[in-house]
């Protein structure tokens, strides 16, 4: 096997499914079983397959690197049909990560890392350098877990190197299945953020099998929800998926909760904000209550000189005449930055028994204000978060 | 009940029959091991040939080890050869056992991993299979080389060329001599001791991640903590 | 075919089969003390199996001192058990009674294990099932645990059976009688057909008796059981 340094600087890959059909004995609705998928992930993206157990979601993720051959169809990466490819070379140029992270016990974690590498015959120096580069991007300190063995690290930190691992030789194409179905849910929701953070740098076109629409809508870019049978019932960006369930099975598998379920999906960022009436300390206060009044928000929000809020003041608190004073100004609202999700945002509203919030950039300078009549009406299906563009 | 002076004169004696009692051993372990693992390889590869190869190896290893050594007698005389056909064989059963219970311990999670990431048949059973095969092999090695040790001492049973410290024994019991059967009896026990004490620290040179997780103990507690 | 005729040759010469040193006598002689052997081991061993199993207690113990006595080589036993029982008795003691120790302290370790691990594997629901009928503790062994286990536990016995008779054949490298006579003196009287002939006598009477212990085995067990009626542990050479 030569060296196949195409995967190389072949940043990612777009995956084509052309009607593919996979029988086993127990036939078409049998486990496992999948019925002519099509779908189109382009490259770069986050594609979830989702559905109940038995849907075909694992069946179809490992007909991409053909441990599974499909009965029918094809399945296209950058345009070739793999099935004309030497299945051991494609594997190579796959990144592969399982639920039980299958790293080899008996090799050390830099070892595991390398094992790809190896295969594809790079340099031991190389090897080295790529295995400590990739312990970096996950989280893992090198010098301290390169010359460990895996029943040595905890569950998270073996699939970190789990990923690590199918990362190894930059491939194009990552296939991931339920990575992070076997570790307890503070270290799965870690995990599931450092994933999202290394793939905003490194932009691999990654197929993810989970059974969680929870995990689906917070990692897909688009989801392919599937149902009995391996068929699909919906292809759709999770906001478009919660918004306008394609069928009654998707509408009940994303769950009666799927408006909260968009409110984790949208950010402060995403909502249109009331610009808010600001004053600085020592403004004339009969100019500022002059501006209060005409704005349907009786509410005058003090702020400091670089723009950071820091109090506010209720129109009957303004005195007719003078100045404005610091000390005057009552309790704050809580801030959003633009990542806040609208989730966060409503529950810090409850919290704090307010009507509005204060969205800040990271600069902490005020960028208007959120009120919970912003929040639900963003989360209602027909409402912002709908919009295909408007998720993560 | 013990002539200790006997046994300072006959120290030399004793040198050349360990020596020889591990040559027998070797030989028989060595021999035995490639047999059973080219048969161990078949019943992992087809796994319908596993019942009756390790049914046929079964019924030999109860076959009494004084009746396998005499029956080949007529047909290979006192020879090299009649003592090691029997140790090879009542190697077979252990070894296969252990060869093929070694194979099915590798986890399946690992082995899906080694194909999806693009191992060749041969590459996956060399780097992957075997190296975590190796610590139930070296334990059926273990017993094999304990049995086979034992076994050496009925070499004696061929006449003064065998035996090992065995020969020990029957030169004592022909002369009537408590001490001489004793030493020979307690030294091959020792030796498989010793050898049995030798191949734990050969499996742990051979397997370093089955030590016990030295390093454990510094880890972080949590998860969060190392990112 | 040299073998074949000098063996059918051994058989057939009327002494072979008259006096202290022939075939029945041999035969009587290897059946006799195999038999007491094995009833005595079985007697001491049994039930201390048993009770292990039953209670869950001296597992730790059972296992290890089997494993010690699996690993134990019979001639080496035997050696080591000379100097004592010459002390005690200088004829016999070069002879019977090491192969008789040897013979009992090998045929216990596999009554004891099976014994101990058919009724440990014993499924705990039907215990506690039986327990909560009312059951004495006695009665949940006898009637529940044994029965269940049965085929574990004989196999252990059908593993001595052949330990013993195999013992008993190597008893002949220090004068003891039986079958394995045939087998030492034709080495040493490069007697082809007296090697031969006593193998197939030692062959003939090991195949009865595991397939006696397999027809016992079916009798005695239990029909609902048969299905899974496996025996557990194989049979070890006489090592």
């Amino acid at each position: 096997m030569e060296p196949d340094e195409r995967a190389l600087g072949n940043a990612a890959a777009t995956v084509e499914f052309e009607h593919v059909t996979k029988r086993y004995d127990a036939g078409e609705n049998g486990p496992g079983a999948v019925n002519d998928l099509s779908f189109v992930v382009p490259a770069g993206k986050i594609c979830v397959l989702v559905g109940p157990s038995g849907c075909g979601k694992t069946t179809s993720l490992k007909m991409v690197n053909r441990l599974i051959e499909p009965t029918a169809g094809r399945i296209l990466i950058d345009g070739r049909d793999i099935s004309t490819e030497d299945p051991i070379g494609l594997r190579r140029r796959i990144g592969y990560v399982i639920q039980q992270t299958g790293l080899f016990p008996h090799q050390t974690i830099g070892e595991n890392i390398a094992v790809v590498p190896r295969l594809l015959g790079w340099p031991a120096s190389r090897q080295r350098e790529r295995a400590e580069e990739l312990l970096g991007i996950v989280g893992l300190d090198a010098a301290r877990y390169r010359d460990r063995y895996p029943s040595q690290l905890s569950g998270g930190e073996r699939q970190r190197v789990g990923v690590a691992r199918a990362l190894a030789a930059d491939p194009p194409l990552m296939l991931m299945d339920e990575p992070f179905g076997a570790v307890d849910p503070i270290v799965r929701e870690h995990l599931q953020n450092e994933l999202l953070r290394v793939q905003a740098d490194l932009a691999k076109t990654i197929l993810f099998v989970t059974h969680d629409i929870d995990e689906a809508i917070k990692m897909g870019d688009l989801v392919a929800v599937m149902q009995n049978g391996g068929r699909l019932a919906q292809f759709a960006p999770p906001a478009e998926l919660l918004a306008r369930p394609a069928s009654e099975f998707v509408a009940r598998f994303v769950g009666a909760d799927r408006g909260l379920k968009r409110m984790s999906l949208m950010r402060v960022r995403d909502l249109p904000l009331h610009a808010a009436v600001t004053a600085r300390p020592g403004d004339d206060a009969a100019d500022a209550l002059r501006r209060i009044t005409a704005d349907p928000f009786p509410y005058l929000l003090l702020v400091d000189r670089s723009g950071a809020p820091i109090g506010w003041f209720d129109e009957a608190e303004i005195p007719a005449t003078g100045t404005l004073s610091a000390d005057a100004a009552v309790s704050m609202s809580p801030l959003f930055a633009p990542e806040t999700t609208l989730k966060d945002a409503l529950s810090m509203l409850l919290d704090n028994e307010v009507q509005a919030g204060i969205a800040v950039d990271r600069g902490g300078r005020v960028l208007g204000l959120v009120t919970d009549g912003d929040i639900a009406a963003a989360a209602r299906p027909d409402g912002p978060a709908a919009r295909p563009d408007a998720g993560a | 009940m013990l002539d200790w002076g006997w046994l300072a004169d006959h120290l030399g004696a004793f040198a050349d029959r360990t020596v020889q009692h591990l040559y027998l051993a070797a030989v028989g372990l060595v021999v035995g091991f490639a047999i059973a693992f080219a048969l161990g390889l078949v019943a992992i590869r087809r796994r319908r040939s596993y019942p009756p190869i390790a049914g046929a190896a079964g019924i030999l290893y109860t076959i009494p080890s004084l009746v396998l050594f005499a029956a080949l007698v007529p047909i290979t005389g006192l020879s090299l050869l009649t003592a090691e056909v029997p140790l090879v064989i009542y190697t077979q059963v252990i070894f296969i056992r252990n060869i093929v219970a070694g194979f099915d311990a590798v986890p399946a999670d690992v082995l899906e991993a080694a194909d999806g990431m693009g191992y060749a048949r041969d590459q996956r059973l060399l780097r992957v299979e075997l190296p975590l095969a190796v610590p139930l092999i070296v334990a059926g090695l273990r017993v094999a080389s304990v049995s086979t040790i034992g076994l050496v001492t009925i070499t004696g049973t061929l006449g003064d060329r065998f035996g090992g410290l065995g020969f020990f024994i029957f030169e004592g019991y022909s002369r009537g001599f408590a001490t001489e059967i004793a030493a020979g009896a307690v030294g091959s026990m020792v030796l498989a001791l010793v050898v049995d004490a030798v191949l734990v620290r050969v499996q742990r040179f051979l397997t370093p991640w089955t030590r016990p997780p030295a390093l454990a103990a510094e880890r972080l507690p949590a998860d969060a903590a190392t990112s | 075919m040299d073998i074949v005729t000098k063996t059918i040759a051994w058989f057939g010469d009327p002494a072979n089969w008259s006096g202290q040193s022939g075939i029945p006598a041999r035969l009587a002689e290897h059946v006799g003390i195999s038999a007491i052997t094995l009833a005595l081991a079985i007697a001491i061993t049994l039930p201390i199996g048993l009770w292990i199993g039953h209670t869950g207690r001296g597992t730790r113990l059972a296992v290890g001192l089997a494993n010690l006595g699996r690993a134990v080589p019979t001639l080496a036993v035997m050696g080591i058990l000379v100097p004592f029982t010459a002390v005690i008795d200088p004829a016999l003691g070069f002879t019977t009674y090491p192969t008789i120790l040897a013979m009992l302290l090998l045929a216990a370790p596999s009554i004891l294990v099976n014994a101990y691990a058919g009724i440990h594997e014993v499924d705990r629901d039907l215990v506690e099932a039986a327990r909560g009928m009312g059951f004495r503790e006695w009665q949940i062994l006898g009637r529940v645990e044994l029965p269940v286990a049965l085929p574990v536990v004989l196999g252990g016995v059908r593993s001595a059976a052949v330990q013993v008779l195999a013992t008993a054949t190597l008893g002949a490298i220090f004068g003891f009688g039986g079958l394995g006579r045939f087998l030492v003196d034709g080495i040493a009287q490069r007697d082809t057909g007296q090697i031969w002939g006593g193998v197939v006598l030692v062959a003939a009477l090991v195949l009865s008796s595991e397939t006696g212990f397999a027809l016992l085995g079916r009798r005695l067990t239990s029909r609902g059981l048969r299905a899974g009626a496996a025996t557990a542990a194989t049979s070890p050479a006489g090592a």
